[in-house]
């Protein structure tokens, strides 16, 4: 039996948050999480691979109490078990830390996993370097933004477009892959099967202790990165209002900028407004 | 002594040269940093046949150049030069690596930056050296309009990823010197792996907007997906490219080819027209080159407003019809 495992993180629903207009930064307060897009077409992927062999599929997060609502929607996906990281100390760390700590939680829970899939990239940072580091800190091959994935006995083939090169690579078990969102469209679940998910309650929250993490590794395999300074952009620029009907505020544009614009495009557009007459 | 000299590394990402100059950015901004840390700038090259590299790397402002020749390395492999990089970076202790964030480098950069135990901060928009000298790394932060300050104050070396287009390039000198070192294959270099079992090159997309003059970008503003289309129009006109921001082409308005910002592409049009778009940092990440802005946004308040040399206060969908139908008419008199 494939031991499958997919990481998969909660972000925020950042592109349907209203902004706030007067400090310029996201209304973070009225984000509901979902599952990072990426992280769903892995799953999927991991899915499909579950309906073709015998494998057993546990998805893992870390994040806070509330990220269990994305390990329930994986339940009703299809993942066989789940499991929550859940640590006050385990807050603001960069992938370097993030990374240490999902191989280790794997290490410990799923021990002999044969194949490990991320998402490509997150929504809320779009580093793509925890699946990379999860690799390496594990020792794994790994093939990232692949956007097919097949299982021949202890092979895997992999395609991916990657520099505007269509690649298919292989590489045996136990390995890596991250998941790009190409392919795998993930699948739909209805109401029915998320609330029976709820029921069936089958998620592993886990602090540092639990999993058997003394506080000094964590801090030696801490956050190599720091934020020093978060500032707010200049973007004042001496500026033109126009302002009005848009037919109008077309017309007193069009006739500034028409030597302008006729240069750039290499079309005249100059006079002709005025020859018209109104 | 001289060996003791600072070094600042560049990793020489030479597959898509002719399109992708991220390698000679990063290059120029390495000769900016060395002079405040008093480095020198080295570029690596792996591969076979390599010299037209190290020849660019060279007219570009290189001050060293590490090469490895050999049919061994003739194609990319992360797995190699892994090894490769991480046996180099011991060994001489690069004061920072930066490197392109192409899909190889954003692949690459992670494995190498946990292989020498030190940070990686991802699509940099900013580098500057600080007082104490330390490599500070600016990116976009989450939301809105903030940026972030990062510095690797422990770990060495400081490693950053920049995607291609955020820096310039110095122009082709011919005339300038490097050291150039050709090192051998190292010693029982292991096999990858990951076999790489074919490759081809995929048809060139036609219309990349990356070097187009004058480039119309839409954002949500425009309302749904007929009224984006018409962007179309307008850049047809104008003998452009279309543009759009994440959450239009995660709504499926536009091909993710169109996303512009700092996931995306980064553009430098003549005239850039910007319609129903905020300005969220990680749009305006990819913007940095834009001669002359034109938004139009109902909001006088928005970034993308602040940032523009022409503001239209009006509803997008109104001034896109307008200025199809007044250019059409101004054109074909
Ligand atoms: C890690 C990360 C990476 C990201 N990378 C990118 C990236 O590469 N590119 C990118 O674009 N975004 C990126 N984003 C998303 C980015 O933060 C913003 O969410 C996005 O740019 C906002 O798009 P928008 O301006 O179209 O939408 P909104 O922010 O919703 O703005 C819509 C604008 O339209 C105006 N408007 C509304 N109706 C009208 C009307 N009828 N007429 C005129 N104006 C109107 C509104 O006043 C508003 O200013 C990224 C985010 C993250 C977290
Ligand atoms: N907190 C987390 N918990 C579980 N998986 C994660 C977490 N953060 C990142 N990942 C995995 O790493 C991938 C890439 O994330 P990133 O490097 O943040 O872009 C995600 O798609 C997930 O598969």
């Amino acid at each position: 039996m494939l031991k499958l495992v997919v990481c998969i993180k909660q972000v925020p629903m950042v592109t349907e948050l209203p902004w706030d207009e007067k400090t310029g930064t996201l209304r973070r307060d009225l984000a509901p999480g979902m599952m990072n897009p990426a992280c769903k077409h892995a799953l999927e992927a991991a899915l499909q691979i579950k309906e073709k062999h015998s494998a057993h599929l546990t998805v893992i997060t870390m994040g806070p109490p509330a990220a269990k609502e994305v390990l329930y929607e994986a339940l009703a996906m299809g993942a066989d078990s789940t499991i929550l990281i859940c640590d006050k100390i385990l807050a603001g760390s960069d992938t370097y830390a993030t990374s240490w700590i999902l191989a280790q939680t794997i290490n410990k829970q799923c021990d002999k996993a044969d194949l490990i899939l991320c998402g490509a990239f997150t929504a809320d940072s779009e580093t793509a370097q925890v699946g990379p580091q999860l690799a390496e800190r594990m020792n794994l091959p790994a093939v990232a933004y692949a956007e097919k994935i097949e299982v021949n006995g202890r092979t895997l083939r992999v395609r991916r477009i990657v520099d505007n090169f269509r690649e298919t690579m292989e590489m045996e078990c136990p390995a890596l892959v991250t998941v790009s969102m190409e392919n795998y469209l993930p699948r739909y679940v209805g109401l029915g099967g998320l609330q029976s998910a709820f029921d069936e309650n089958q998620i592993k929250v886990m602090d540092t202790a639990t999993l058997g993490i003394v506080a000094a590794d964590v801090q030696k395999e801490g956050s190599r990165t720091k934020v020093r300074r978060v500032f707010l952009r200049k973007t004042q620029k001496e500026n033109e209002f126009f302002t009005g009907v848009a037919v109008n505020v077309v017309h007193e544009f069009l006739n500034k900028y028409e030597r302008k614009i006729s240069t750039v495009i290499g079309k005249s557009i100059e006079g002709k407004e005025r020859t018209r007459g109104k | 002594m001289e060996n003791k000299k600072k070094s600042i590394w560049v990793f020489g990402d030479y597959r898509n040269y002719y399109q992708n100059r991220v390698t000679l950015q990063l290059i120029s901004k390495a000769m900016d940093l060395a002079k405040a840390i008093n480095a020198e700038v080295c570029a690596l090259v792996f591969g076979h046949e390599i010299n037209e590299w190290i020849m660019e790397y060279t007219a570009h402002g290189a001050d060293r150049i590490l090469a490895i020749d050999d049919p061994a390395l003739k194609s990319y492999s992360t797995e190699q030069y892994l090894v490769i990089m991480e046996n180099l970076a011991r060994e001489r202790d690069p004061e920072i690596i930066l490197i392109g964030a192409t899909d190889f480098g954003r692949e690459f950069a992670p494995r190498l930056a946990k292989r020498l135990k030190t940070g990686l901060s991802a699509d940099c928009v900013g580098l500057e050296i600080s007082p104490e000298g330390l490599l500070v790394q600016i990116a976009p932060s989450f939301g809105g309009n903030m940026l972030a300050e990062i510095v690797t104050e422990y770990h060495r070396p400081q490693m950053a990823t920049v995607r291609p287009g955020t820096f310039k390039e110095i122009p082709h000198d011919n005339s300038r010197k490097a050291q150039v070192e050709r090192l051998p294959l190292i010693k029982d270099l292991p096999e990858p792996r990951v076999r790489l079992i074919e490759y081809e090159r995929c048809a060139e997309k036609e219309h990349s907007i990356e070097n187009a003059q004058v480039i119309v970008c839409g954002g949500r503003g425009m309302g749904n997906k007929n009224n984006f289309a018409k962007l179309h129009e307008l850049a047809r006109i104008l003998g452009g490219g279309v543009g759009a921001t994440r959450p239009v082409v995660y709504a499926g308005w536009a091909d993710h080819d169109a996303l512009v910002g700092q996931a995306g592409k980064h553009i430098k049009p003549k005239i850039l027209f910007s319609f129903g778009i905020s300005g969220a940092i990680q749009h305006t990440a990819g913007l940095g080159e834009a001669d002359f802005i034109v938004a139009i946004n109902k909001n006088p308040q928005a970034t993308m407003m602040k940032m523009a040399d022409v503001a239209m206060v009006a509803d997008a969908s109104d001034v896109l019809n307008s200025l199809i139908k007044e250019l059409k008419k101004r054109i074909r008199e």
